[in-house]
């Protein structure tokens, strides 16, 4: 019946396409036109839209009805995974944390083979003040550690010393006068007079919650003068910083505390800079003689040489490979987990091939291709005369085997695995058989697990029936009298099966393909259990990079490559194979 | 069936100690607005239960208002707790870490920096927690239990005849003497300090040697030599397994599930405690609790960090208590009814030569050491 449809629809009788092409062309020939010559029904709107309004409605009321699995799959699904796939090019901590530093770094050029600048060395000072109170420079350290060894334990060494550097000018200026160690005097002397530099309030709390990834807002109780910000520009920024954190950290009020040693420093710097002196003998806000005072005794104060005293803490500072990293790494974005996840790295002027003996990516990969194939393959060999067989059999012996099929599925995959571990271990139930026919010799027993081997069989065990099913429910359908047919007509058992059953049976082991396939190359606890060294998926290395070293942009990376394979194969399966051939049942 | 029955036995005497100890404790003051649920994370099988029965019933006879959750996710516990921090919701109140995850979550401000003398109990004869606890509080928020160690274990029937049982470290990378195969942990650390210590460095060069590209290799070089004849694993228990059903001559692990192996399942198995490697394992309390429940996480964790309460952890794994003041305190096996202090990887027969583990070093290098090892398994 079917068959006779597809040999041509003129020679039916039912209502054709061609016949909808005639009614159309009578239809013009009656006066359903609007001026322009265009079809309008019979409220005086055009065909198109009032067609194309009735299918809009038709749409919505679908999309409402699945909308709520829509909605669903998006936030539980969808979002989680993109979000997370989103690390991998995700970079902005460096930024966050070191805000002035990488502004500066920008023009700096390690191929001069020279350190950066003084300027350099106090922004990072300042920046690294911040982070450590807020506790966010160690973040920063093991971030920068996964690109070069050492940074984590540089960071958190510097962090605990920057006191230091702080106090070395902290001390004297108190020695000078007592009313410097006061919080009150400070409040007074940066609140200034006059017109208040909001915009520098502002920035620090946007830099507060840049750093601490919050979001808080609100009055802080303190803004300096436009004056002050002017003639003491370094101060300002470091007090409102205090301030800053000051009121949102620790919820102190901003009069009644002493500012860090950052902010002495600060001021030192500015104390120091080219024609401050001029500038501050002309200032006449609160607490003006005192600033005098400071300004007149300026050889109390140390030279500023921020870059000795960071080389003091760590000599590490001064080498030019830490900051060639730093500067590589400052955009908000960046390519380098791609690059490391198929063993490259990042430079300066794009970038290189791992050293040798750190590559390893690209061979996972592979290897989890290949394996994948190879357990598929191996699926389809040993589940097709079973799913044969289970469809050929009498209804009620085919539901008994079918419960043996599906056992396995419901016993924990642990057990599973590790009972393959008891089977195929050197002193195994497999071996120990084997011994005993004596077919191998006691000395000589065969190595089956903690290889490839061991992962191959494991794994085929496990993804059978995701083979079995579909190939089953597929060959029931295929009805048994073609094979007889075809016998009758003098073909041989193997003609008949292989011209006629097989490929019908194909969109069955298509189904089943994918499936296993897909299952086993994201696969991870099977081939740490029996993989040993060799038969390790790449989905172990992510797995370590999520729960072990941390380093989740890197495994986002391996696991966005992954799941882009997978799409690549899923296409190149579709045009070779059709997807249209695949069924389910 | 057997272990079910052992288990009831425990529990029964358990419950019987947990009395006496109510009594001896009464005067640990109750808790001022305290939630009356806690979280508590750990590793689950032997180790959790030594917790429960030191730590948590005890504390719960006090006060019985209490109900302790536990979780075993002490292994994930890093990247849990960096989602939870993430999604802003923290749902667990004293995690159990190993000193070097102690380290990184503080790093990474997961962890809640404590106060030793403020928030620990002191020992009883008045030496501040800081001094009892001394060089072991390896990072501010960490608050350590334990001493354990990574050492090996031998099939004393697999010694070849006529050959002395192995005591010497480098009996691992000597496969004529002793051949058959080895299991090492799927990890650099600890395996590249074995390999250069039995490769001609000396004990205090060793991480100095390791920090080198050279260093690394000739560390590689030499696992090298037994690269075939070793199984790699992953999970603690793999290498009691491997030793029970004999798959290996020697194997690492850490020394309580050795002596599970030795004295609890009374296989033919020995331990060599060369070269062990001290490690800790501890509390942190994450960080970003609501006040309550960090009221009674303190109170609770100066309970269970005080000098008898570790002492009687001992009683249940052969691990040392991280006081000093607790060593002298150690007893019996509660079930076994043997001698625990010469099962201690701290007891001085056992400790003649050790190895420590450099933290700080481990949290530069791992990354690094670590992608050079894995490509090194996998060639």
């Amino acid at each position: 019946m079917s068959d006779l449809k597809s040999t041509g629809p003129q020679t039916m009788d039912a209502p054709t396409p061609e016949d909808a092409l005639h009614e159309a062309k009578a239809l013009n020939a009656e006066d359903h036109r609007d001026a322009s010559g265009r079809l309008v029904t019979a409220d005086g709107r055009s065909l198109k839209s009032s067609l194309n309004r009735a299918l809009r409605l038709q749409k919505a009321r679908a999309m409402m009805l699945i909308a709520p699995l829509l909605i669903f799959v998006l936030v539980t699904f969808i979002a989680p995974i993109a979000s997370m796939l989103f690390r991998s090019v995700e970079n902005e901590i460096v930024a966050n944390t070191l805000p002035l530093t990488t502004d500066r770094l920008e023009s700096w050029d390690a191929t001069q083979g020279e350190l950066p600048p003084e300027a350099v060395f106090q922004d990072l000072f300042f920046d690294l003040f911040l982070a450590a109170e807020a506790k966010e420079h160690t973040k920063l350290g093991t971030r920068l550690n996964y690109e070069s060894t050492g940074v984590s334990s540089l960071f958190r060494q510097s962090g605990r010393r920057l006191d230091d550097i702080g106090e070395a000018y902290q001390d004297p200026l108190e020695d000078l006068n007592e009313a410097w160690k006061e919080g009150a005097v400070w409040f007074e002397l940066m609140s200034g007079q006059g017109q208040t530099s909001d915009g520098v309030v502002t920035n620090q709390i946007d830099r507060f919650n840049k750093l601490t990834s919050s979001n808080l807002r609100g009055d802080i109780g303190f803004a300096p003068s436009e004056e002050i910000a002017a003639l003491l520009p370094k101060t300002t920024r470091a007090y409102t910083a205090w301030a800053v954190f000051t009121v949102f950290e620790d919820e102190d009020v901003v009069a009644a505390e002493d500012p860090w040693e950052a902010v002495y420093a600060a001021l030192a710097l500015d104390l120091q800079s080219p024609g401050a002196a001029d500038r501050i003998a002309a200032y006449d806000g609160p607490q003006a003689e005192l600033l005098q005072e400071a300004a007149a005794n300026l050889e109390i104060l140390p030279e500023a040489d921020f870059t000795a005293a960071f080389l003091d803490i760590d000599e590490d500072w001064g080498d030019i490979n830490r900051w060639e990293t730093f500067q590589v790494y400052s955009p908000k974005y960046t390519d380098g987990y791609f690059l490391n996840s198929v063993d490259l790295q990042k430079t300066p002027d794009g970038f290189e091939a791992r050293p040798e003996n750190e590559r390893i990516y690209i061979t996972l990969f592979q290897r989890t291709i290949f394996m994948s194939l190879v357990i598929t393959g191996s699926c389809i060999l040993l589940g097709y005369p079973v799913a044969w067989i289970l469809a050929n059999l009498p209804t009620r012996t085919a539901n008994l085997l079918m419960i043996l099929v599906l056992l396995p599925f419901w016993t924990s995959l642990l057990v599973r695995t590790s009972a393959w571990k008891v089977m195929l271990q050197q002193q195994g139930v497999i071996n120990d058989v084997l011994v005993w026919l004596g077919l191998v010799g006691d000395g000589s027993r065969l190595v089956m697990i903690n290889n490839q081997f061991g992962t191959i069989v494991a794994m085929t065990h496990i993804l059978l029936p995701f083979m079995i099913l579909p190939m089953y429910s597929v060959m029931q359908t295929i009805q048994p009298s073609y094979l007889r047919a075809a016998k009758s007509l003098g073909a041989t058992n193997w003609t008949a099966f292989w011209r006629v059953y097989f490929p019908q049976s194909v969109p069955g082991i298509g189904a089943g393909s994918i499936l296993v396939f897909i299952l086993s190359i994201g696969y991870y606890i099977t081939p740490e259990i029996v993989g040993g060294t060799k038969g390790v998926f790449i989905s172990n290395r992510i797995a370590y990079h999520i729960s072990s070293s941390l380093n989740w942009g890197l495994a986002a990376a391996l696991g966005t490559i992954l799941f882009v394979v997978v799409l690549v194969l899923y296409w190149a399966y579709d045009k070779i194979v059709g997807i249209d051939n695949v069924k389910l049942g | 069936m057997k272990r079910t029955k052992l288990l009831l036995a425990t529990s029964v005497l358990t419950a019987v100690g947990g009395i006496s100890f109510a009594a001896s404790h009464s005067e640990m003051e109750a808790c001022e607005d305290c939630a009356n649920d806690m979280t508590l994370v750990s590793w689950g099988g032997a180790y959790q239960a030594s917790q429960t029965k030191a730590y948590a019933e005890p504390y719960m006879e006090m006060f019985p208002e209490v109900s302790v959750a536990w979780d075993e996710s002490s292994a994930e516990a890093v990247a849990k707790l960096r989602a939870m921090n993430e999604a802003g919701n923290v749902t667990w109140d004293l995690v159990d870490v190993v000193a070097s995850d102690a380290i990184r979550l503080c790093d990474e401000g997961l962890a809640m920096e404590i106060d030793p003398d403020e928030d620990l109990a002191a020992a009883p004869d008045g030496t501040s927690a800081e001094d009892d606890f001394g060089d072991l509080l390896v990072s501010d928020c960490f608050i350590p239990q334990i001493v354990y160690s990574t050492t090996f274990g031998y099939r004393t029937d697999l010694v070849p005849d006529g050959v002395e049982p192995p005591s010497d470290i480098c009996s691992v990378f000597d496969l004529e003497t002793y051949p058959g195969k080895r299991s090492l942990e799927k990890r650099p650390i600890n395996n590249m300090e074995w390999a250069l210590l039995c490769d001609g460095v000396a004990k205090e060069d060793v991480y100095d040697v390791l920090e080198t590209d050279e260093g690394q290799e000739q560390a590689l070089a030499k696992l090298d030599t037994i690269k075939d004849q070793v199984v790699w694993w992953s999970a603690g228990a793999d290498t009691p397994q491997l030793l029970a059903d004999g798959e290996v001559f020697m194997g690492s692990t850490y020394n309580g599930r050795l002596f599970s192996v030795i004295e609890e399942q009374d296989q033919p198995v020995a331990m060599m405690w060369d070269a062990q490697v001290f490690d800790l394992d501890g509390w942190i309390i994450p960080e970003g609790l609501p006040e309550d429940r960090l009221n009674r996480v303190k109170h609770f964790v100066k309970f269970a960090t005080d000098t008898q309460r570790l002492a009687d952890q001992a009683k249940y794994i052969s691990y040392g208590p991280a006081r000093e003041s607790s060593a002298p305190l150690v007893g019996q096996h509660a079930e076994l009814g043997i001698e625990m202090g010469p099962h201690m990887p701290t007891d001085p027969a056992n400790a003649t030569n050790t190895f420590l583990y450099n933290y700080e070093w481990w949290a530069d290098y791992r990354d690094d050491i670590d992608a050079k090892f894995q490509a090194w398994l996998a060639q």
